[in-house]
């Protein structure tokens, strides 16, 4: 409880700057309003969660924008992951930011349905031109564009160890009967073909997630992220079966279930860059190489495929990503969200390595590796692009440890057979959750 | 909420000298040094104390949503809190007295040795390192595979000298040939007469784990009036062809093979050479099967999973004795020291054993040093909180979690029910009452 005051006096105290901020840039930008495209000026002020190495190369990418129009200023302020506390705290207060990048896709529908974000309809032709119809759908809410996806991570990425693979004969499965195969072979080689870092419960929603992505297709995949179909549907007892088939057979996985249940994720990656390794392959998103922490070099000691289509799903990609929003209106905030929308924006941060963007206008030799190439591309070639689901379901059922999701997840690791009883515990546990979010 | 500061409350009551004289001024300036006291506690204590208790009758939502008792209804309904307050009823009953005991046993025993301060210094060390740490330090000691953690580490000494691992530990029958698993042993399914070769394929074996000095597998031909074979790694990359020795694929030098008669009793056993192959010798006529016994494929022993639900809380109250002996140990030994010698010198001269005088004179006299060791362990106890959300993983912090863990997970940890948070605080609240209470009513009768 003393926290929670603490918070607020903190909160208050950052509000305040802001709010004069603000005010500083409706009274330039509303006189310099009429002024020709080319001349706009005005300030923005930005939020944002990038901080460190991340707000560097962000303000790169505005000193790109000050190329072009060297009259907006824009103050971006680093605030860290608390974000959507301080953004939520300044629009109660009444002086949001002009501008605000945020993570969390469930916070921004919030702000939608707070009537906090102006739609950012103007720049939809630019999005068009430079990004597929999944992309612009990602920041359409009430059949509105409201967001640009700026920043995005590959959650669709398979690791595996160069070496095991090597001794199994196997490379790269593109389909799901092939990659079952390529675990089969890979055990008979003598290696636990999956290491599963099932202590921590989000690598198994993961991994459930790319799965009902692709089964289940992109329409099912909202409607079960929205709670509009029950977790007892059929759909999610395919998926599920589907997930058995990795996690299911303790002999597959590295320390057999109840290893798995008790490896957390950075030791389930090591698993797999070490040599020899304990796992050959190893199912998260393109963060997995900052993860290890035993010495292992890309291309030689592992490497990544896309996760594999199932039932002829074209490419897909789980991606997790930063939104792009504005609170404003104002030819300088218009100007800077087209911006970002373009290639060269995204380019400026992308050559700084660290980024992953839908751009598909941008050319993949900008990327400054060939891993962060292929992985990076597949997300702005995905034609399924669909975001984290446990991030936009509520935090107590999609985001706590050892409970809701997370912890039944957990649970079906220990016990895969027992699908129904699962099934109906997500329900419950769902309808739950979906009610207090209310 | 914090149980340790409220305890300073009776010191600040019994401050004011209500007895040297009359007079508003004298009043007045005992009030003016009261207020910094009472205003830290009414900020920091009773508002957040008050708070609380408004609190916990609110819903989720906030105090527009008055709940009444539903709150502590939940609390004691829902399986994750109430495995929370049972837990916290074991530590109860397990860690004082443990501790007490332990740190009663090392206080009086290093009163005999002359490199005492070394001894209690390192018992106590652990007092020194803070719980989140040693969180972290013994949950990497309890891992359960035993080449990374060093508890199991250790039972994997004593349990491999009783039961040796097999020469492969790890290997699947290659089909279609074999029947069993590495559990029960392997036989080929094809009974065997004198002149047939026995093709014995196994799978799952790391190239690391293929016995050194492994040569190309042959096939032998066969010879009459014997019976002939070859044990070998069945795996070459890309998986190979199932049954069949291929260019590539290794034998499996030193694995045994048993020749069984048709009463399935072993008759002979072959060890493969380097090229894997096996040869009985010569046998009398007749039907045999040809396998590898169970002996072979044994593994090492796996290790406890400490760190998996139903370990957890023993290897969490391990862990906080292992903090907390040395306190108990150290308080002890200063009772210990304080205590006549001439009453244990009467005892002995008396004709007493040591026994005895520990048990009769040392104990007794120690036993209001011992209550407040078992006290204070007791509230400790209550408000344990750090070692248990560092050392218990995600996946059995269900399992692991007490009271003051269930407090934070519901308000901060993802749920965010600050009501139900609130009700949880209260109940441990009322825990720590009467411990308190009695803490308090010693600190009296002493003064």
């Amino acid at each position: 409880m003393r926290s929670r005051s603490a918070l607020k006096a903190a909160v208050v105290l950052t509000a305040i700057p802001l709010a004069v901020l603000a005010a500083t840039s409706i009274g330039s930008s509303a006189t310099k309003a009429r002024q020709a495209q080319s001349a706009v000026s005005g300030s923005i002020t930005f939020d944002g969660i990038w901080t460190g190495q991340e707000a560097k190369s962000f303000q790169q990418v505005i000193d790109a924008f000050n190329k072009v129009y060297p009259k907006v200023k824009v103050s971006y302020k680093p605030v860290g992951d608390n974000l959507p506390t301080v953004v939520s705290t300044a629009v109660a207060g009444g002086h949001p930011p002009d501008m605000a990048d945020i993570a969390q896709p469930g916070f921004v529908k919030q702000l939608v349905d707070k009537g906090a974000l102006k739609p950012i309809t103007y720049a939809r032709s630019t999005f068009v031109a430079n990004f597929s119809p999944a992309w612009i759908a990602l920041g359409t809410i009430n059949k509105k564009l409201y967001g640009l996806v700026f920043k995005a991570s590959n959650k669709s990425t398979v690791w595996y160890n160069v070496k095991a693979f090597k001794d199994a004969g196997v490379s790269g499965p593109k389909t799901w009967p092939q990659f079952l195969h390529t675990a089969t072979t890979i055990k008979a080689s003598g290696v636990p073909p999956y290491s599963i870092g099932g202590a921590d419960g989000w690598t198994l929603t993961d991994l459930f997630e790319n799965i009902y992505l692709r089964q289940a297709g992109p329409a099912k995949y909202a409607a079960l992220t929205a709670h509009k179909i029950k977790w007892t549907d059929t759909s999610v007892t395919q998926a599920l079966h589907a997930m058995a088939l990795v996690v299911g057979v303790s002999g597959n996985m590295a320390g057999g279930t109840s290893g798995a249940v008790q490896t957390d994720f950075p030791t389930s990656v090591n698993n797999v860059f070490q040599n020899p390794p304990k796992g050959a392959i190893v199912l998260e998103g393109d963060f997995v190489p900052g993860v290890a922490t035993v010495k292992a070099k890309a291309g030689t000691d592992y490497n990544e495929f896309p996760f594999p289509s199932i039932g002829g799903s074209p490419a897909s990609a789980l991606i997790g990503g930063d939104t792009i929003v504005a609170f404003k209106d104002t030819p300088a905030i218009e100007a800077f969200v087209k911006f970002l929308g373009t290639a060269s924006a995204a380019q400026t941060w992308a050559s700084r390595g660290g980024f992953a963007t839908g751009n598909k206008r941008m050319p993949a030799s900008v990327y400054p590796d060939a891993t962060t190439r292929k992985t990076a591309s597949a997300i702005a070639a995905a034609k399924y692009v669909a975001f984290d689901m446990s991030d936009q379901q509520p935090a107590s059922f999609g985001a706590t440890v050892g409970q809701g999701e997370w912890g039944l997840f957990q649970d079906f690791l220990r016990n895969p057979s027992n699908v129904t009883g699962i099934q109906k515990k997500l329900e419950s546990s769902a309808t739950a959750a979906y009610k207090k979010g209310k | 909420m914090s149980a340790g500061s409220v305890t300073a409350e009776p010191s600040v009551a019994a401050a004011p000298p209500g007895d040297t004289g009359p007079g508003l001024r004298r009043y007045g300036t005992g009030a003016l040094f009261l207020l910094p006291a009472f205003v830290l506690l009414g900020v920091w204590i009773v508002y957040p104390a008050v708070y609380t208790i408004v609190r916990s009758f609110y819903g989720r939502s906030g105090f527009g949503d008055f709940v009444g008792i539903d709150n502590y209804k939940t609390l004691f309904t829902t399986s994750t809190l109430t495995t929370a307050i049972k837990n916290n009823l074991i530590w109860v009953a397990v860690v004082p007295a443990f501790a007490t005991a332990i740190g009663l046993i090392f206080a009086v025993l290093t009163e005999r040795v002359s490199w005492s301060v070394a001894f209690k210094t390192v018992v106590f060390l652990p007092m020194a390192i803070s719980a989140f740490a040693t969180g972290v330090t013994w949950r990497i000691m309890y891992v359960q595979d035993p080449n990374l953690g060093a508890v199991n580490a250790v039972g994997r000494v004593v349990a491999d000298a009783v039961n040796p691992p097999g020469v492969l530990t790890d290997a699947l029958p290659s089909s279609p040939g074999l029947t069993g698993t590495a559990q029960t042993g392997m036989v080929l399914k094809t009974p065997l007469h004198l002149g047939s070769v026995a093709p014995i394929g196994l799978t799952g074996i790391a190239p690391d784990q293929v016995p050194s000095g492994a040569k190309q597998a042959v096939l032998p031909p066969s010879r009459p009036g014997r019976i002939v074979g070859v044990v070998w790694r069945d795996f070459k990359p890309g998986g190979g062809v199932p049954g069949k020795v291929e260019p590539g694929e290794l034998g499996l030098p030193g694995v045994t093979v048993q020749l069984r008669n048709s009463e399935n009793k072993v008759v002979k056993t072959a060890a493969a050479a380097a090229d894997g192959t096996i040869d009985f010798g010569a046998i009398a006529p007749g039907t045999y099967t040809a396998g590898i016994s169970a002996a072979t494929f044994a593994r090492p022993w796996p290790g406890f999973a400490w760190l998996g639900t139903k370990l957890i809380t023993p290897a969490l109250l391990i862990a906080y004795i292992w903090i907390w002996c040395g306190f108990s140990m150290v308080v002890i030994a200063a009772g210990l020291s304080a205590m006549p010698r001439d009453v244990l010198e009467a005892a002995r001269t008396d004709g007493a054993t040591e026994w005895q005088v520990f048990r009769r004179v040392t104990v007794p006299l120690l036993a209001p040093v011992l209550s407040v060791v078992f006290i204070t362990m007791i509230i400790n106890v209550l408000k344990v909180f750090d070692l248990v959300i560092t050392l218990a993983p995600g996946s059995s912090q269900n399992a692991a979690s007490v009271i003051a863990l269930a407090m934070w997970r519901t308000s901060f940890g993802g749920i965010n029910d600050f009501g139900v948070g609130s009700a949880i605080a209260v109940f441990l609240f009322l825990l720590v009452i009467p411990v308190l209470a009695l803490n308090v009513r010693r600190f009296r009768r002493e003064v």
